[in-house]
């Protein structure tokens, strides 16, 4: 018997990415039928699923105490693989055929206020809130204030201006904690912000730039608006860890 | 259609998508050590702005065809699973174990970000209204 568990688990393991779209198909399956018979579809099923993934993912690192979620258990590493930088970022350029240019052109100046205004903001936030537990030193604000930003510029500003090791670990918790719930709040915010036309969306996705919250919550509320989101998302990283360890670094030491 | 692999056209889509990310990438990363950070900048923009580009070219000039098309549309269908997946990747663990400060610090900056979305898209509104009366 024991025998018969090693080879199916070694036949998942050597085909992971096979595996890893069986299991997120049964999970969507599973999620449409819920958003069916228990909510008459009024939540997406989508929204669901996704829910449902990052609950996976908790139980994951539970079993396993990695940092990957339910991909670090051997046999799911496949869903790691799916869901990883590389499908992700075809599928998300993928979305964005049959888009007209036009619709990007009308809403490029407030796309890139909506980028420096959400990078600005969420450091101002994240190292308010720094203060607030008792911080006091520039460089943890800033990193704190950074990983408010996104999971990646808190770690990259802190690094550049030498954070120690447990307030970069806190910035990517922060960070983690935002894409989390940009992920999982935005179908039910939507409407109370207008998040319902192209524009709106590129705005979001400047003002969010968590790649992965901004994908995930558009793709939950409305599949049409996640290439306007996700195209000015994906400035907003490298914005950030531009202005952190610069001029929002310089700003912020002047007042500490 | 004559001559023409239409069973297999599919790759030609996605091959035109793969390169458009290829190339999206590497300029984004090259954008990045130009400003010097080490990360990519907007690498996934400057590849969904050149499929845009460039599939409406080869539509109109008949190249791109609806048996390549399925090559794309294949992959923007299987969007929403694959961000299923990579939820189902992310360190939810490490988030929850962040204590307080993380909790608070990533609700608060979220919480204001969607405050700020009426008010800036309507800021635009007005800026842009005299371009459309044009």
């Amino acid at each position: 018997m024991n025998n018969i568990i090693d080879v199916l688990e070694s036949v998942l393991a050597k085909y992971a990415l096979v595996t890893g779209f069986v299991v997120i198909g049964v999970t969507i399956w599973v999620s449409y039928v819920l958003s069916d018979r228990l909510t008459k579809g009024r939540l997406h099923g989508s929204a669901i699923a996704i829910f449902i993934g990052l609950v996976l993912a908790y139980c994951g690192g539970i079993a396993t105490g990695g940092s990957k979620g339910i991909s670090d258990i051997k046999a799911l590493a496949g869903v790691g693989i799916m869901g990883g930088a590389m499908l992700r970022d075809l599928a998300i350029v993928a979305t964005a055929f049959g888009v007209r240019m036009d619709e990007f052109r009308k809403t490029g100046l407030s796309g890139i206020l909506s980028l420096f205004a959400g990078v600005i903001i969420s450091f101002i936030v994240g190292a308010t809130i720094a203060y607030a537990f008792g911080y006091r030193d520039a460089v943890s604000i800033t990193t704190i204030g950074g990983g408010a930003a996104t999971f990646m510029v808190g770690p990259v500003t802190g690094s550049a201006i030498g954070a120690s090791s447990e307030v970069i670990a806190l910035s990517v918790a922060t960070g983690l904690v935002k894409s989390i719930l940009v992920m999982t709040l935005t179908p039910f915010l939507a409407k109370y912000i207008g998040l319902d036309n192209p524009r709106s969306a590129l705005i979001f996705g400047g003002l969010m730039g968590t790649n992965s919250g901004v994908a995930g919550g558009l793709a939950a509320t409305d599949p049409k608006l996640v290439p306007y989101g996700a195209m000015t998302a994906t400035f907003y990283t490298g914005l950030g860890c531009l202005l952190g360890p610069s001029v929002i670094f310089i700003a912020i030491r002047a007042l500490f | 259609m004559k001559g023409k692999p239409i069973h297999y056209m599919a790759i030609y889509g996605t091959a035109l998508l793969s390169l458009c990310l290829l190339i999206g990438i590497f300029v984004g990363k090259l954008l990045g050590i130009l400003i010097g950070v080490n990360t990519n900048v907007g690498g996934v923009g400057i590849a969904m702005i050149l499929l845009i580009f460039l599939s409406e070219r080869l539509q109109k000039s008949g190249r791109l065809e609806p048996p390549s098309e399925r090559g794309i549309i294949f992959w923007s269908a299987i969007y929403i699973p694959i961000v299923v997946a990579m939820a189902a990747s992310q360190n939810v663990l490490a988030a929850i174990k962040g204590g307080p400060l993380a909790l608070v610090a990533g609700t608060a900056s979220v919480l204001v970000c969607f405050a700020l979305v009426p008010l800036i898209s309507r800021i635009g509104e007005t800026s842009s209204t005299p371009d459309s009366e044009l």
